[in-house]
């Protein structure tokens, strides 16, 4: 448990700037939530049976966690670690690198976390969700926010400057966010599409939070569970080997 | 027992091998100075003692713990002076304290019994609530300090504490490891400053190219290693080169920089007397310093 002390070093930083993390955390997924949801979902029928809003709301929840746990693992992260050096200071402390990388994922995974929760509750109070089976996505948006902190970490500590984080962004992230079924079901897509969007981490977590938004239990909901957690645990690992070998340096 | 025993010590980044035998002892309580050139190996060898990196060969041995198989045992009882000031930006003066102690296992009511003592000792009372951005440099290295004594440490380890520091906040630094030594506790540091190391270090090694070349106290090192008289000579170099032919009789050593000559002897009267006539020539005669040890053993040339 000695990564706790780092999560609650991040913690405590959070909290000092509560107010100005909460409102960037949330304004954009909301902004783009309710004037997509609502502007574009006027001009269309029903998607896979619910209004427009509800499914995009689904992606919406899953893109804002991925997008929350990938920015605090990556330039957070890169800037404690390279930055003010503050990985360099713990490492006097009877800690060891493989305890600031396990905090470090589960702190950017429970600001993440928070972030998908209160879209969530956002959802719950529009009314977008009828089903008490959505509170399923609680747990889920842990989920997803440890699979993309873990993958966000392995491009901290392989990260020689910040350009690196714009590569991630621009030639992964962004793409995966347009083929996983966030504004439109990825199976519309032409074949090669949907199978990546199925090997990678983001297409997963909206297939078990959509069905949730409807009241049904998603299905194969174990597979789904099991791609983020294998996410989550392989980029643990590689991120504590990429790490271990940076500081041995 | 002593603190810290290192034995054989290598380590080597790529192809170039920084640390290349280092053998160390450090008696509790005594303040121990390494010395050496930049990138003569210093503060590799402090991060291997302290097990964040690991040995390619050789033994150590901190308080009793084997690094880096135990570094973790070792390190809660050791606090790390940095070279350069890491502390945390985002936190006032008191909350630094407070989350480095929870590192170390310490609760906030125990750091909080420490933090006025400690902050006492930094010269900061009254600062708990600052943030690290308004502190001088000299308020920053001593926070450091009040930092890594924070989980009450047996050994503090240093890395050139007053690099970078005007000379009243040096001078205060050194009146404080000087009191930490009185208090018992054992003080390894690193330095190229040579005064630091003659006022503070009861036992230094000097470092160069990775290996320990020189050791003992500074009176030691003076005694062992060079005459105890110098004369330093500046002037133009006409002037110079038509004395120096007298002061290479006069002297036992001479050295020549620039546009000083440095004459080394046991008495230097004749020395002084050969200067005699030559108006042009300015002088300065001194006992033999530790710095003059440290060039004569490592060399005058730039180390970058």
């Amino acid at each position: 448990m000695r990564w706790l002390a780092v999560w609650r070093r991040n913690f405590l930083v959070w909290r000092k700037l509560f107010a100005a993390a909460v409102l960037t955390n949330l304004a954009d997924p909301l902004i783009m939530l309710f004037g997509l949801g609502y502007g574009l979902g006027a001009l269309m029928p029903a998607v896979e049976g619910m209004s427009y809003i509800t499914f995009f709301a689904a992606g919406q929840l899953c893109t804002a966690t991925m997008y929350t746990a990938s920015f605090e693992s990556m330039f957070s992260g890169f800037s404690r670690m390279h930055g003010q050096r503050t990985w360099d200071a713990i490492l006097y402390a009877p800690l060891v690198i493989d305890d600031i990388v396990a905090g470090e994922i589960i702190w950017a995974a429970s600001k993440a976390w928070l972030t998908g929760s209160t879209i969530l509750g956002i959802v719950l109070v529009f009314g977008l969700a009828a089903s008490p089976l959505v509170l399923l996505a609680v747990p889920t948006a842990f989920l997803v926010g440890l699979a993309f902190s873990a993958v966000g970490l392995i491009m901290t500590v392989l990260a020689r400057n910040w350009d690196f984080f714009s590569f991630y962004m621009t030639l992964v992230m962004t793409p995966m966010m347009m083929i996983s079924g966030v504004f439109f079901p990825a199976e519309q897509l032409p074949e090669p599409l949907v199978s990546v969007a199925k090997a990678l981490p983001l297409y997963h977590g909206v297939a078990l939070v959509r069905p949730m938004m409807a009241g049904e239990i998603p299905q194969q909901a174990l597979a789904h569970l099991a791609v983020l957690l294998g996410y989550a645990a392989v980029g643990y690992l590689l991120a504590i080997r990429f790490a271990r070998k940076r500081f041995s340096e | 027992m002593s603190v810290l025993a290192v034995r054989a010590l290598r380590k080597s980044f790529g192809a170039l091998e920084v640390v290349r035998g280092v053998d160390l002892g450090v008696a509790p309580g005594e303040c121990f100075g390494l010395l050496g050139p930049n990138g003569a190996g210093k503060t590799t060898t402090l991060r291997l003692c302290l097990g964040l990196i690991a040995p390619d060969a050789g033994d150590i041995e901190l308080l009793g713990e084997p690094v880096p198989r135990k570094a973790r045992e070792a390190r809660a009882r050791v606090g790390v002076v940095p070279q350069s000031d890491n502390l945390d930006p985002d936190f006032t003066v008191a909350e630094n304290l407070l989350v480095y102690g929870r590192y170390f296992g310490l609760s906030p009511r125990e750091v909080r019994a420490r933090t006025g003592p400690l902050l006492e000792f930094a010269g900061l009372t009254g600062r708990e609530g600052a943030k690290i951005n308004t502190l001088s440099g000299g308020m920053k290295r001593r926070l450091t300090l009040a930092r890594a004594l924070v989980n009450d440490p047996q050994v503090l380890f240093l890395d050139e504490p007053t690099t970078g520091l005007d000379p009243q906040a040096r001078h205060l630094i050194w009146e404080r490891m000087r009191r930490l030594t009185a208090q018992g506790k054992t003080l390894i540091l690193t330095t190229h400053h040579m005064e630091e190391a003659e006022r503070l270090c009861q036992r230094l090694a000097i470092m160069d190219h990775g290996r320990i070349i020189a050791a003992g106290s500074p009176r030691e090192l003076i005694a062992k290693h060079i005459e105890p008289q110098v004369v330093e000579v500046h002037g133009p170099a006409g002037a110079l080169e038509a004395w120096m032919a007298l002061a290479r009789a006069a002297a036992a050593r001479v050295e020549r920089v620039g546009d000083t000559v440095f004459c080394y002897a046991a008495e230097v009267d004749r020395v002084l007397k050969s200067l005699a006539g030559h108006t042009e020539l300015a002088y300065l005669h001194r006992p033999a310093s530790l710095e003059d040890v440290f060039l004569k053993l490592t060399g005058r040339d730039l180390r970058d």
